[in-house]
C-alpha cells in the first residue's frame, strides 16, 4: 500500500489529503486538517476524546483507518458552532459547568449531539449510557448530564441540526428503547 | 461605591475560556505544530534495578538526534525537594521505566521504531518493593499530644487495633503529559507545555542547563487536568525536550502515549496505616496511636510534604488528649510516587475513617453516634495542637447530611429488605477535614507574588504563574479582581502563565489557588485603586487612560504577607498547621449484589463548609469530580505492579468510572 | 467480493469495523499489516428474514442488532449482549463477524449465539459452507475457520426460544464500555415445573465461549427448587481482569440466579 491522494468530506467541505490506508483518521484530521479539536486521550477506544461523527454514527476517529472514511460525511466540534453562535448544547456545557479542563469536551459534546439526535428527549439513565464511552476525569459527568438535560429542554434545537438524517434516526431512537427494554434478570 | 449589581463573587459566571473549550478551540501542547519541529522519544528501564553495563542506540546519529546522560550541561537531577533524581540515568537503575536515553527524529512513528531498536544490557540486582520491609525513609515524622503511652494504661478503656491498606492511584488526566521545547545559546531555552506549576519546571531547567533564570522561559499550554500528575513531573519531560532541542538545533515535541503516561509518570503513593485506639466504653476518644507508612517510590519527589500533609490528617477532625502519630515515606523500587489530589491526606483519612467505624462497633454505637462524641470543636485543639478558633458545628452537618441522604431511613429499610434480596444495600458516612494552602509555614517560604496591569481602556490582566488546568483559576481570579476594582467581569483577564511575563504566585496545588492567590489579587487590586484614588470623578477606565497618559503604564505588585496569629513549629510539628480548614461530611449509599460481588454506589451526598464560596458551578464541580476520582480509587482503580512495572497501563484495564457508574451526586456547599 | 476474497486467500488479513484490529494494530502487536478491507462489501452486510432464518450479514454492528425489532423479539440475549457491548462508538463500528472471528473468550455476543443454535455461512474462492456455530471455537484463539475464508453470514433458526425464559448477565469491571470478567447467557422452557429444554452459555471462564451441554443434560427433567448436583464445565484462568476462583464462583452463582428465577 502507498500515499495516496484522497478527498476527504469534513464539516461540510472537501479537503485532498495524501495519507497511507492505514493511518488514523485522528491522525489525518489532526496533522493534515489542523482540526485539533479532535484530542487524543488513549488511542485505544477507550476514551472517547477522539470522537467525530461520520455518516451521523459517533466514531472513535483513532480507530478509524483514514482509508474507511473516504466518501463519508465527517463532523468534528469545529463544524458544530456556526457563524460565532454556539450550538445549544455547547452553550449549556458553558453555562452548566460541563466543561472542566476542556480535553474530553469536544468529544463528549459531539457523543450528545448524536444522542440528541438519536433520542431528544433522554432521561438521566439514557444519557449516562449515551455518554458511557466518553470519559471525563474532572467533572464526576454530573455537571455534564445536568448539561445535556438543559440543552434538551431548552426550546427549538437550532433547526440547523435538523438535517435529513434526523428523521430516521428518531424512528431508530424508538426501536432502540424497544430493544432495551428490561429484561427478567438483567441489571 | 460598591456596586451590588457587579459583584462577581458568588455568581455562576461563564467560565472565562469557556468558548475556546467547547469549540475546540482550546490550543493544547499536543495541538502545537512548531516548523522544523523533532519529536522525541524516551528510552526507558525494563528492570527495576540494576546497573547499565552497555547501551547501544542501535541508531544512525546522522538521522537522529540522540541524548544520553554525557550530554546534561548543567546538573543531572530534577530539582525539587532532595535532588536525587536523575534526568537520565548514567550508571544506576533505581526503577522500572526510568528514562535513560533520549531519540529525536522529524517522523514520529521513525522516532518510535528507533526506541524499540535500541538495547541495554543491564546487571539486574534485587529490588525491594514492599513498603513494610524498606528501612530507607525518604522523611519520618513524630507527631505527639498528650502522653498516649500513659492513656492506653486507663481502666475501663476499650482498646481497638486495625491496618488499612491502600492501593496506588492512576491521576489519569484525560490528556496526556507533554512538552515542546526550543533552545539555542542566545535565547537559552524555552518550554510550552501541559502542567500545573511553571516555576518548577523553571528551576528545573536551571539546574539542568546551568543557565541564569532569564535564560529559561516556561509557558503553559491550555492543561487537560493535573490533579498533582502534572506538578512535578513535567519537570522531567520539559528537561528531556530541552535536551534534545539543545543538542539538535530544532524544536522538539515530546508527547508521552497513554500507556507510557501510565507507565512512567507519578502515581498516588500507596499506604500501610495502623490504628491502635483507646475509648471509653460510652465512646469518647482516650488515644490514638496511628502508625502510617507511604512507599514513595525509587526518588524522594515529593513524598516529604506529601506524607507531611497525610500525618496531619491522621486523627481527623475529632478531639482526642492523647495523640501519636508515627509516619515515614520509604523508598522502594516502585517508579516514584507523587502528588495527587489530597496528597497523603486521602490514605490515612480512608484508614482512619474505617476504623472509627470500628471503634463504633466495638463499643456498641452507630458509626454517626460516636463521630458525634468526639467532634472538634470551638477552643479544643487538633492533633498538631492547633486551637479552633472558629464557629465549628460538625455534628449539626453531620445531621444535614444524614438528613439529605435520609439515611436513617435507609438503614432501617435496607436492614428490613437485605436479608431477602440478593442486593444487600448499605449506607455509611465518612467526616473530615481539609487544610486549606501549604502546611505550616510554607506559604512563607513561598513568597508568592502577584502583579496587576491596566490599560488606557480599563481593561485589566492579571499576572500570575497560577495556572488553570480545569478548576477555574481564569474565572475565580477574574471575578475576585473585578470586585476589587468595582468593574465588569468582562474587563478582567488572566495573561497565559509565561515565567518570561508573570510573577511567581506559587505552584497550583494545595487549595490555595482561590484562598491565598486570590487574596493577593486582591491586594494587588486594592493597591490598583490606592493608585487610581488621586483621579477623582473619573471613571475607571478613564482613570486608567489618564495614569498611562501620565506615567505611561499601570501596574499593580503584592506579595504574601502571612496572616497574624499562626504559628507553626516546624522542628516539632506543632501548631498552626494550615491557616484554614474545609469540613465535609460525605454520605454514600452502596449496592453488592451477593451473586457477583458487583459494588456500585447508587447515591452520594457530599456536604462541606468551604468558607466563602466565588464560583457556586465551579465549586460544586471540584467536589463532584473529586468524588469522582474518590468512588474510582475505592472501586474501580487500581495500579498493579509486576516486578515493579506497572502491567495495567492502558484505558481498558485501568479501569476508572464512566458516566454510567456514578450516582446522581447531591452536593451541598 | 472477489477481490476481497483474493486478498484474503493470499494471507491478507480481514478488516471489518477494526474495533479490535486498530487497537492491536497501533499497540504494535500486528505481525500481519495488510488488511483486505471488508467494510464496504454490500454482501456480507445486513440482516435477512426468511420464513425460517434471520441472516446477519458478518457486518452486522452492534447499533443495528440494538436497533432491530424483530431481532429484540425473538433475540433478546443477542440484543442485550449487543447493548453492553463498549460503548456507542463502538457498537456503531463492532461488527458480530469481527467478534466471532476474533475469538476471544470474552466475545459477548457468543455466548447468545450458542443459546440460538446459530450457524455460520462461511465463504471461500471455492464456495460457501455451513457449520454449526457450536464446536466453531476450538481453543484459545482456535477456530475452524481455514486459510482464506471469510465469515460471510450468522444464521439464527427463527422462533427458537420464543416463550423461553431467558437471560443475559455479563459481569465486567465497571456498568458501561468494559471487557466480561464473566458473562452468561442460559434460556430455559418448563414443563409442568420440569425443566423440558435448556441452553446454558457462558464467556470468559473458558479458551473460548462455552456451552455447558452436560450440564444442561443434568437439568433436564429437573424441578429448578429442587436441584440436582451440577458438574463444573468451566476452566476459568486468572489474568488482570479477574482471578479464576472469582470467576468460578460467580458463573456458577448467575447460573444458580437464573434456575432460581425459573422455580
Ligand atoms: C473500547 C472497546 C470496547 C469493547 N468492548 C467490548 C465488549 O464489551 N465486548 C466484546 O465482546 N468486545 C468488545 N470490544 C471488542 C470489539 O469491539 C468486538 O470484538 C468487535 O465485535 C470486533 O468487530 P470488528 O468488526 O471491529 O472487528 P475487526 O477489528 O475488524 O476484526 C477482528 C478480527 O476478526 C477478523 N474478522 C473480522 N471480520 C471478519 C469476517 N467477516 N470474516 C473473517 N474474519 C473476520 C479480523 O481479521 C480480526 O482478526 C471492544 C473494543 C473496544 C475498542
Ligand atoms: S483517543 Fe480514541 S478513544 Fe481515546
Ligand atoms: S473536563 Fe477534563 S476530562 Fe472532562
Amino acid at each position: 500500500m502507498s500515499e495516496v491522494m484522497h478527498c476527504l468530506l469534513v464539516n461540510g467541505r472537501e479537503h485532498l489529503v495524501r495519507a497511507w490506508p492505514m493511518e488514523r483518521l485522528l491522525d489525518v484530521l489532526r496533522l493534515q486538517l489542523g482540526l485539533t479539536g479532535v484530542k487524543e486521550g488513549c488511542g485505544e477506544g477507550e476514551c472517547g476524546a477522539c470522537s467525530v461523527i461520520l455518516d451521523g454514527q459517533l466514531v472513535n476517529s483513532c480507530l478509524i483507518p483514514v482509508l474507511q472514511a473516504y466518501g463519508c460525511a465527517i463532523r468534528t466540534i469545529e463544524g458544530l458552532a456556526l457563524d460565532d453562535a454556539l450550538n445549544a448544547i455547547q452553550q449549556a456545557f458553558v453555562d452548566e459547568g460541563g466543561a472542566q479542563c476542556g480535553i474530553c469536551t469536544p468529544g463528549m459534546i459531539l457523543a450528545a449531539v448524536n444522542l440528541l439526535d438519536r433520542n431528544p428527549e433522554p432521561d438521566e439513565g439514557e444519557i449516562r449510557e449515551g455518554l458511557a464511552g466518553n470519559l471525563c476525569r474532572c467533572t464526576g459527568y454530573s455537571r455534564i448530564v445536568e448539561s445535556v438535560m438543559r440543552a434538551a429542554k431548552r426550546e427549538g434545537r437550532s433547526p440547523r441540526h435538523q438535517t435529513g438524517e434526523e428523521h430516521e434516526t428518531q424512528t431508530r431512537g424508538e426501536m432502540l428503547r424497544l430493544a432495551r427494554a428490561p429484561q427478567e434478570g438483567n441489571r | 461605591m460598591l456596586d451590588s449589581m457587579s459583584q462577581s463573587a458568588g455568581r455562576a459566571l461563564p467560565r472565562k475560556e469557556g468558548r475556546e473549550k467547547v469549540t475546540g478551540a482550546a490550543r493544547y501542547v499536543d495541538d502545537l505544530v512548531f516548523p522544523g519541529m523533532l519529536h522525541g522519544v524516551t528510552v526507558r528501564s525494563s528492570i527495576a534495578r540494576g546497573r547499565i553495563r552497555s547501551i547501544d542506540a542501535a541508531c544512525d546519529p546522522d538521522q537522529f538526534t540522540i541524548v544520553s546522560a554525557r550530554d546534561i550541561p548543567g546538573v543531572n537531577a530534577v530539582a525539587l525537594m532532595v535532588d536525587d533524581q536523575p534526568f537520565l540515568a548514567f550508571d544506576h537503575i533505581r526503577h522500572a521505566e526510568e528514562p535513560i536515553l533520549l531519540l529525536a527524529h522529524p517522523d514520529r512513528p521513525m522516532a518510535e521504531e528507533a526506541r524499540q531498536r535500541v538495547r541495554i544490557v543491564y546487571d539486574v540486582l534485587p529490588a525491594q518493593f514492599d513498603m513494610a520491609q524498606s528501612g530507607d525513609v525518604f522523611k519520618s515524622f513524630l507527631l505527639e499530644k498528650g502522653d498516649v503511652d500513659n492513656a492506653f494504661q486507663g481502666e475501663d478503656i476499650v482498646v481497638v487495633e486495625g491496618e488499612y491498606l491502600t492501593g496506588a492511584q492512576e491521576q489519569l488526566y484525560i490528556e496526556p503529559q507533554g512538552m515542546i521545547a526550543a533552545a539555542n545559546p542566545v535565547d537559552g531555552v524555552t518550554v510550552w507545555g501541559s502542567m500545573q506549576c511553571p516555576y518548577y519546571v523553571h528551576k528545573a531547567l536551571m539546574k539542568l542547563f546551568a543557565f541564569p533564570e532569564d535564560k529559561i522561559r516556561v509557558v503553559q499550554c491550555e492543561t487537560g487536568g493535573g490533579f498533582g500528575g502534572k506538578e512535578e513531573y513535567p519537570s522531567m519531560i520539559a528537561g528531556h525536550a530541552a535536551l534534545l532541542a539543545w543538542k539538535s538545533g530544532r524544536p522538539v515535541k515530546l508527547v508521552y502515549d497513554r500507556a507510557e503516561d501510565i507507565a512512567a509518570t507519578t502515581k498516588r503513593h500507596l499506604s500501610r496505616t495502623r490504628h491502635r485506639t483507646a475509648v471509653t466504653r460510652d465512646g469518647r476518644l482516650v488515644a490514638m496511636d496511628i502508625d502510617f507508612v507511604l512507599d514513595g517510590g525509587a526518588y524522594c519527589t515529593l513524598s516529604p510534604v506529601v506524607l507531611s500533609r497525610g500525618t496531619i490528617h491522621a486523627a481527623g477532625p475529632y478531639h482526642c488528649e492523647n495523640v501519636r502519630i508515627r509516619s515515614r515515606a520509604v523508598a522502594t523500587n516502585h517508579p516514584p510516587h507523587g502528588a495527587f489530589r489530597g496528597f497523603g491526606a486521602p490514605q490515612s483519612i480512608f484508614a482512619l475513617e474505617r476504623h472509627m467505624d470500628h471503634v463504633a462497633a466495638a463499643v456498641g454505637l452507630a458509626p454517626e453516634e460516636l463521630r458525634r462524641r468526639n467532634f472538634l470543636k470551638k477552643g479544643q485543639s487538633t492533633a498538631t495542637g492547633q486551637v479552633i478558633r472558629e464557629d465549628l458545628d460538625l455534628a449539626g452537618m453531620m445531621d444535614r447530611a444524614l438528613e439529605e441522604a435520609d439515611y436513617h431511613g435507609k438503614r432501617k429499610r435496607f436492614q428490613q429488605d437485605n436479608p431477602a434480596s440478593r442486593i444487600k444495600r448499605g449506607i455509611g458516612l465518612a467526616t473530615f477535614m481539609h487544610g486549606a494552602g501549604f502546611t505550616g509555614s510554607g506559604e512563607v517560604y513561598l513568597q508568592s507574588q502577584v502583579a496587576l496591569e491596566a490599560d488606557a481602556k480599563g481593561r485589566v490582566r492579571i499576572l500570575v504563574s497560577s495556572t488553570e488546568i480545569g478548576q477555574g483559576t481564569n474565572t475565580v481570579l477574574s471575578q475576585i479582581a473585578a470586585d476589587a476594582l468595582d468593574i465588569s467581569y468582562n474587563d478582567v483577564e488572566l495573561a497565559q502563565p509565561d515565567t518570561a511575563v508573570v510573577p511567581n504566585s506559587g505552584p497550583t496545588v494545595a487549595s490555595r489557588t482561590c484562598m491565598v492567590v486570590g487574596k493577593l489579587v486582591e491586594s494587588a487590586a486594592l493597591g490598583l485603586r490606592q493608585t487610581l484614588a488621586t483621579y477623582a470623578g473619573l471613571s475607571f477606565a478613564e482613570a486608567c487612560a489618564a495614569h498611562i497618559g501620565k506615567h505611561g503604564t499601570l501596574r499593580s505588585i503584592s506579595r504574601y504577607e502571612p496572616p497574624a496569629g499562626i504559628h507553626w513549629d516546624d522542628e516539632h510539628y506543632r501548631g498552626d498547621a494550615y491557616g484554614a480548614y474545609a469540613w465535609a461530611v460525605y454520605v454514600a449509599q452502596v449496592a453488592v449484589d451477593t451473586s457477583t460481588w458487583e459494588t456500585h454506589v447508587e447515591d452520594f451526598v457530599a456536604r462541606q463548609e468551604v468558607g466563602k464560596v466565588i464560583h457556586p458551578v465551579l465549586a460544586t464541580g471540584q467536589i463532584e469530580g473529586s468524588v469522582a476520582q474518590g468512588i474510582g480509587w475505592a472501586l474501580y482503580e487500581e495500579i498493579v505492579y509486576r516486578d515493579g512495572r506497572v502491567i495495567n497501563g492502558q484505558m481498558t484495564n485501568y479501569i476508572m468510572p464512566a458516566s454510567a457508574d456514578l450516582p446522581p451526586h447531591k452536593s451541598f456547599l | 467480493m472477489d477481490d476481497a476474497l483474493a486478498l484474503v486467500s493470499s494471507g491478507w488479513q480481514p478488516f471489518a469495523g477494526g474495533t479490535d484490529l486498530m487497537v492491536l494494530y497501533e499497540a504494535g502487536k500486528l505481525t500481519e499489516t495488510r488488511f483486505a478491507g471488508l467494510w464496504k462489501l454490500e454482501e456480507l452486510r445486513g440482516i435477512r428474514v426468511s420464513e425460517e432464518h434471520i441472516e446477519l450479514g458478518a457486518l452486522t454492528t452492534y447499533t443495528q442488532i440494538r436497533q432491530s425489532a424483530l431481532l429484540a423479539d425473538e433475540f433478546p440475549l443477542l440484543c442485550r449482549a449487543a447493548a453492553e457491548t463498549g460503548g456507542i462508538a463502538t457498537q456503531n463500528r463492532g461488527t458480530l463477524g469481527g467478534n466471532i472471528a476474533n475469538a476471544s473468550p470474552a466475545a459477548d455476543s457468543c455466548p447468545p449465539l450458542l443459546v440460538y443454535d446459530a450457524e455460520l455461512e462461511l465463504m471461500s474462492g471455492a464456495g460457501i459452507r455451513r457449520v454449526p456455530y457450536a464446536g466453531f471455537h476450538t481453543g484459545y484463539k482456535k477456530m475452524l475457520l481455514e486459510p482464506g475464508e471469510l465469515i460471510r453470514s450468522i444464521r439464527l433458526p427463527r422462533n427458537n426460544k420464543k416463550g423461553w425464559h431467558q437471560v443475559f448477565r455479563k459481569v465486567g469491571t465497571r456498568r458501561a464500555q468494559a471487557i466480561s470478567k464473566v458473562c452468561l447467557a442460559a434460556a430455559a422452557r418448563l414443563v409442568g415445573g420440569r425443566v423440558e429444554q435448556i441452553r446454558i452459555a457462558y464467556g470468559s471462564v473458558a479458551p473460548y465461549p462455552l456451552r455447558c451441554t452436560r450440564t444442561e443434560a443434568a437439568l433436564l427433567g429437573a424441578d429448578p427448587r429442587k436441584l440436582p448436583p451440577l458438574p463444573d464445565e468451566t476452566s476459568p484462568i486468572d489474568d488482570l481482569r479477574s482471578t479464576a476462583g472469582y470467576r468460578r464462583r460467580v458463573a456458577g452463582n448467575l447460573l444458580r440466579d437464573f434456575l432460581e428465577s425459573l422455580g
